[in-house]
């Protein structure tokens, strides 16, 4: 979570010769690997089940079926999760890139984590909430207060939101409020007992409802990245030659921060905290549709349901009857393909 | 790469000299920037280095002071290897001032010169009269012993380049190098610091070399002149004799018209582009 | 013998003289400043560590104190002082030391004051050591202690490795510091999640920093490790004076460049690896003893002493305030975090300068 800025980021021109005609092959392609995906995510699990019953499930739906069972009531949910979680972190990673010109911003710089982390152990400990359901609107509304503190404490001074001042505003108050959720914890031993569960994101144990519950913001937070397209590609030209151009940066840096709250404090509400698919996964968008955002947006988001869905399947094959959850997965694949990234010189502006 | 070497006084080897390079080959990666570049730097006097964009003349400077390791070749300085001589006692000898140095937040003018007694010290020597000595001529030889306690990021472009210099100059070295040390200053400064070098260099006898842009300033500065393309050296001597308008077009690409300065009698290069030309006699 | 070789008349000239004498005033005016800001810090410690001796369950007057240190206390209050006061006071302090030099000396090394160990992973490499050994195979006190030492040197010899591509970028190291961080966190994650809640509970102690449980058999293999490192590190102020102007200038002063980096990250690394042995990962010391030090010096260099002492007094402090102060006993890594981040924030709002922290 160390943000450093590169001022060589900004000065990139969206490369037009070849990334324009990969782009549709790429994100055919993609989409097929997610449709791949889904239906291994629906099939493979503590108990596997044969693609045939899957897709029998999804058209007949015989509820006498155990197997049909398996798939309509956990995997069904957990895979439509999977999909809009991953897609939301893809967008969410890539617009806050885009905002702050630093190939190292990750959605959860703005704070989102630790105020949700915050909201949900006060959700636990104070309002006795046990559920997925409940954690939803606690660690919304914790990860919303926070970004907007965040984003408020860095916009104050001349320059406005600049991306190093986010940096620090965000690390200085996941800090604090982590200081804070520590305290309650080590007093509240039960509370703890709970928490520690939701602390590492997973797609486990979250049924249609807790979907239903973000779905709404998500759906806004995403239309909203994708429409910002346009205005980060001028972003990245630098503020000052973005104002020449006749952009609002104010008002682009806003919307973007509003998006990314959006999209990454309703991920995180319903599925806990989960790493590096922010932000790893526009790297390997750029790598493969080049530098125009209005590419590199839709690309991130089939690519990330790509990522977090491999991790998904993978978390539970390796620990068979049990898993390993999400966001571990997603480090332990994440981590190393992001040092390979900085090793090979792969990321923007380095 | 140079068909025609204009005639220099004498064979360049029977100049006394102590820095000299043999078939450098310097790269950046897999492209050679420095090819097989053979110069000796004449004791005593000032050589500017001159040239187009990415001809290779700050990496020939860097080479020369040993920061970047050549592929082939070797950078003699007293007949030994740079590299085989231990880093201390090279930069007792040789110092180099680079481009657009960053000096630490907050740092004041006696501190930042301070820091270039660093080869004079040691473990068992730490500070002592000479280094106070040292510096104190630094500042009195650059002209900022007022700026002393000031801190370096209050003052004007023209006055940090001069503690930067002082800096160096702390160090005492016979041999000097400089990065484009005029690069970003007011014409005012950029004589200023010239005219402070060639100070150095009629008082001192230190030996400078200075990589520059300007070429009119360089040709009124320089006792010998280097000219590079691409990665090798297109002709050296003096300013008098290299500097035609045949060189400048190889050179720079540029077509035109050498004159003598009415100051300094040096050339001065006359730009002859597409507007603005009277009627050519 | 060099050529410059200021004429005699220059030499014994009233202006040279000048010239000396304004350098010499300067220096002294600077090493003076130095000198205060650190016998003040000593006495904030004194202050601070006095407080933490004689606050407790068993308050004791400031003669009782002292008649104690001298070996002249009664047995109970020899007990307490001695026996569980002191070596907490003393761990305290010289886990503050240690994280002080670390940090001051990431933050200088890589030109960037959001660089230090908690940041760039040394720190999560130790806390998976200690998690791996509470939660996985049991162990308690001094074994653990060990296990996150061990922790931190494999995740700092894994960070210079993958990030050393013939010759070390401050920025590379930093980004593969965030990737390696990742991971043992992802390490950490795991096995919370598959302990216990007793067994977890205890690891979530050791995770926050604290200072209980510190004891004189804990202690002496600390003291031990500061004895070699300290002086070490501070020795090396000098390169890192000359390695902040930047790789040229450092190589063209005759500093071998990679090699200094090289002793400097190591010291820095065990630095924060045996604080972390000692006390767990207490948070935001290492990061705010640089800055602050900084300021109250107004120096441009290192300031690696007010920087250690700057540690000792937060830590001991935050202990102190931590265990007695508040209304409810807390570890001293919540209260670093609780402080260190308004402060933060506090530099935030007051920076108007472009490039801070960049």
């Amino acid at each position: 979570m160390v943000l450093t800025t590169t001022p060589t980021a900004a000065r990139r021109v969206p490369d037009r010769e070849g990334a324009r005609g990969r782009t549709a092959p790429v994100l055919l392609l993609t989409a097929g690997v997610v449709v791949l995906l889904s239906l291994a995510s629906l099939a493979v699990g503590a108990r596997s089940v044969p693609t045939s019953t899957v897709l029998e499930a999804l058209t007949h739906y015989d509820p006498t079926s155990t197997d049909q069972l398996v798939v309509v009531t956990s995997r069904l949910p957990r895979t439509v999760l999977g999909l809009l979680v991953g897609a939301a972190l893809g967008l969410a990673g890539c617009a806050m890139q885009g905002v702050t010109r630093n190939p190292l911003a990750d959605p959860g710089i703005l704070g989102v984590n630790g105020g949700a982390a915050l909201a949900i152990v006060l959700g636990i400990s104070v309002f006795g909430v046990t559920d997925a359901a409940g954690y939803v609107w606690f660690a919304f509304g914790g990860a919303a207060v926070a970004s907007v503190l965040v984003y408020t404490v860095a916009a104050l001074g001349r320059e406005g939101a600049t991306p190093v001042k986010l940096a620090l505003a965000g690390a200085a108050l996941t800090a604090f409020f982590g200081a804070i959720t520590t305290a309650l914890l080590l007093r509240d031993q039960q509370a703890f007992d709970q928490f520690r569960f939701w602390q590492v994101g997973s797609l486990n144990g979250r049924d249609l409802g807790v979907t239903a519950a973000v779905l709404p913001f998500l759906v806004v937070g995403g239309l909203l990245a994708l429409v910002l397209g346009r205005g980060l590609n001028t972003l990245a030209l630098g503020d000052d030659v973005a104002r020449g151009l006749g952009a609002r940066v104010g008002l682009i840096r806003v919307a973007t921060a509003l998006a990314v709250v959006l999209l990454c404090g309703a991920a995180t509400a319903a599925a806990g905290p989960v790493g590096f698919v922010g932000l790893t996964i526009p790297h390997v968008a750029r790598a493969l549709v080049g530098t125009d955002y209005r590419r590199i947006l839709p690309t991130s988001m089939l690519l990330g349901p790509v990522l977090l869905l491999t991790a998904d399947v993978v978390g539970r094959v390796i620990a068979r009857p049990g898993e390993v959850q999400v966001a571990i997965v997603t480090a332990l694949l994440g981590a190393p393909v992001f040092v390979v990234l900085v090793r090979r010189h792969r990321l923007a502006g380095l | 790469m140079s068909e025609t070497r204009p005639l220099v006084e004498g064979a360049p080897d029977a100049r006394p000299h102590r820095l000299e390079t043999q078939g450098l080959v310097l790269s950046y990666g897999d492209r050679p920037v420095v090819d097989d570049l053979s110069v000796t730097i004449p004791d005593g006097r000032i050589t500017v280095i001159v040239g187009a964009n990415g001809c290779g003349k700050s990496t020939l400077l860097r080479g020369m002071a040993r920061l970047v390791r050549p592929v082939r070749g070797a950078v003699l300085l007293d007949g030994k290897s740079v590299h085989d001589t231990p880093s201390k006692e090279v930069a007792r000898v040789l110092g180099l001032l680079p481009q657009a140095p960053v000096a630490p937040e907050g740092i004041t003018v006696t501190d930042l010169v301070g820091r270039g007694r660093y080869p004079h010290q040691g473990w068992f020597r730490q500070w002592g009269a000479a280094d106070d000595e040292a510096v104190a001529h630094a500042l009195a030889a650059t002209g900022t012993t007022e700026l002393a306690d000031r801190r370096i990021e209050d003052m004007s472009g023209g006055q940090r380049q001069r503690v930067w210099i002082a800096m160096a100059l702390a160090q005492e070295t016979d041999l000097l190098l400089l990065d484009e040390p005029t690069t970003y200053l007011d014409l005012s400064h950029q004589v200023d610091v010239l005219d402070l070098l060639t100070d150095l260099n009629r008082e001192r006898g230190t030996t400078i070399v200075v990589v520059m842009h300007d070429l009119n300033l360089a040709c009124r500065y320089a006792d010998h002149m280097i000219a590079m393309a691409e990665g090798a050296v297109a002709a050296e001597g003096p300013p008098s004799e290299v500097v035609t308008p045949e060189l400048v077009q190889r050179v720079f690409g540029l077509e035109s018209l050498v004159v003598a300065d009415p100051v300094s009698q040096t050339p001065t290069v006359v730009p002859i582009g597409r507007h603005h030309c009277a009627e050519r006699v | 013998m060099t050529a410059y070789a200021p004429s005699a008349a220059s030499r014994t000239s009233g202006i040279a003289r000048v010239g000396v004498r304004s350098v010499r005033r300067v220096r002294r005016h600077a090493r003076t400043r130095s000198t205060t800001v650190c016998l003040g810090l000593v006495v904030a410690l004194v202050v601070v560590a006095g407080a933490g001796l004689v606050l407790g369950d068993f308050p004791l007057t400031l003669d009782q104190l002292v008649a104690t240190l001298l070996g002249q206390g009664t047995t109970a209050s020899s007990f307490i002082v001695l026996g569980l006061r002191l070596p907490r006071v003393l761990t305290g302090l010289l886990v503050g030391v240690c994280f002080g030099l670390s940090g001051t000396t990431f933050q200088n090394l890589l030109r960037n004051p959001l660089a230090s160990p908690d940041i760039i992973g040394i720190s999560y490499g130790a806390s998976a050591g200690g998690v791996l050994a509470i939660l996985l195979l049991g162990w308690t006190g001094m074994a653990v202690s060990g296990a996150a030492l061990g922790g931190a040197l494999v995740s700092a010899g894994l960070i210079y490795a993958l990030a050393w591509r013939g010759g070390l970028s401050g920025y590379r190291f930093v980004l593969v510091g965030v990737g390696v961080s990742a991971l043992m966190l992802a390490v950490v994650d795991y096995l919370m999640t598959r302990a216990d809640v007793y067994e977890a509970t205890a690891a979530l102690v050791w995770l926050t920093g604290s200072l209980n449980g510190s004891s004189a058999t804990q202690l002496e293999p600390l003291a031990l490790a500061c004895l070699v490192l300290v002086p070490l590190t501070l020795l090396s102020g000098r390169a890192l004076l000359v390695l902040q102007l930047g790789d040229d200038v450092a190589a063209s002063v005759g500093l071998r460049v990679e090699a200094a980096r090289l002793v400097a990250i190591v010291l820095g690394v065990m630095l924060a690896a045996v604080a972390t042995a000692a006390a767990g990962p207490v948070g935001f010391v290492a990061f705010v003893a640089g800055p602050i030090a900084k300021r109250l010096t107004r120096g441009s260099g290192p300031s690696l002493v007010p920087a250690a002492l700057v540690g000792a007094v937060v830590v001991v402090l935050s202990d102190v305030a931590g265990q007695h102060l508040l209304p409810v006993e807390l570890p001293v890594g919540v209260v670093t975090a609780a402080v260190g981040a308004p402060y933060l924030l506090w530099l935030l709002v007051r920076s108007n300068r472009a490039g801070v922290g960049g």
